[in-house]
């Protein structure tokens, strides 16, 4: 592991695997979407809206999933001071995001048609909307210190306490059985739909995964190439 | 086709979901892409003024744990 640690050994395999993910990730978009469009069927119920679960659950899967790896990296760059973790975090925070707003904002379009209505103060949408402030607070955050290493420990600490409302999002539709429907995806048992539906799913949600990694690998290594920035600036100031 | 577009009469909210996140995600991808293709020249720039001899001596002492 420590292999990796090393920022500028991590600088040269982050740029040959970007390439690769790139790649991935647009032959995961391509067939997932095909899916979505042309080989699922519509919902006996909801029609053709259904089609809009093709990108909301991949994105309210990436909001939260991108939100634990952002505070585990947290955890690793508080516990262990570990160079790259803060980096990480920090790379992850704008995906996540989009993500999160994304799910929102898709899930808002769902519901007009199927709710009638765009938003509800239901468990599940309040805590993802919280979800969304979390990550806006982070970014805030890390910006809001003259001392860079200031800024990256107390958002570090947010994110580690805003992880609370990962299992709270979780199981808000099973705690408060209000208007979002529970998960058709996570049951004892299999999903509760044929494999025609949630197979374009799955692969969006792997696409979606990619395109995360792909995103982060940039991030980190604009991230690493800025530090550097920083020192040689610093040199041309002090040292002439 | 028309009937494809259409979505059961669902379009406006399935074309607009789709939209909505083709353009977040390729917004964010190349603002992020920018971003690093900026950084690097920068670096470029300022490592060809340093000068060879002086990076590698900088990079051996803390050049790596920045």
């Amino acid at each position: 592991m420590h292999r990796f640690a090393n920022p500028t050994r991590f600088l040269k395999i982050a740029a040959a695997v970007q390439p690769w993910m790139a790649g991935l990730t647009i032959i995961l978009f391509g067939t997932g979407l095909y899916m979505a469009f042309f080989t699922a069927p519509p919902d006996y119920q909801q029609g053709e809206s259904i089609r809009i679960m093709y990108v909301h659950v991949p994105a309210a899967w990436m909001g939260m999933f991108c939100y634990a790896a952002m505070a585990v990296a947290s955890a690793v760059a508080l516990i262990w001071k570990h160079p790259l973790a803060d980096v990480a975090a920090k790379a992850t925070a704008p995906v996540g995001a989009a993500f999160t707003f994304l799910s929102l904002a898709t899930g808002s379009l769902w519901g007009k048609p199927m709710w009638g209505t765009w938003w509800v103060w239901d468990a599940r949408l309040t805590s993802m909307l919280i979800l969304l402030f979390l990550y806006i607070g982070y970014m805030a955050l890390q910006g809001a210190f003259d001392d860079r290493t200031r800024g990256a420990k107390a958002s570090a600490v947010l994110a580690l306490v805003g992880a609370v409302n990962l299992p709270i999002i979780k199981f808000s539709v099973d705690w408060w059985n209000t208007l979002h429907q529970t998960s058709s995806f996570m049951k004892q048992g299999g999903p509760s739909m044929p494999p025609e539906m949630w197979i374009p799913a799955v692969v969006m949600a792997v696409a979606f995964k990619t395109y995360y990694v792909w995103v982060l690998l940039v991030r980190i290594r604009q991230e690493l190439t800025a530090n550097k920035v920083r020192i040689l600036r610093l040199k041309q100031v002090h040292g002439g | 086709m028309a009937e494809f577009f259409s979505m059961g009469g669902y379009g406006t909210y399935v074309w607009t979901s789709y939209g909505l996140t083709a353009v977040v995600l390729v917004v964010l991808l190349v603002v992020s892409l920018k971003s690093l293709k900026s950084t690097e020249t920068t670096f470029d720039r300022l490592r060809a003024a340093v000068g060879p001899k002086e990076m590698k001596r900088m990079e051996t002492a803390n050049g790596d744990e920045a």
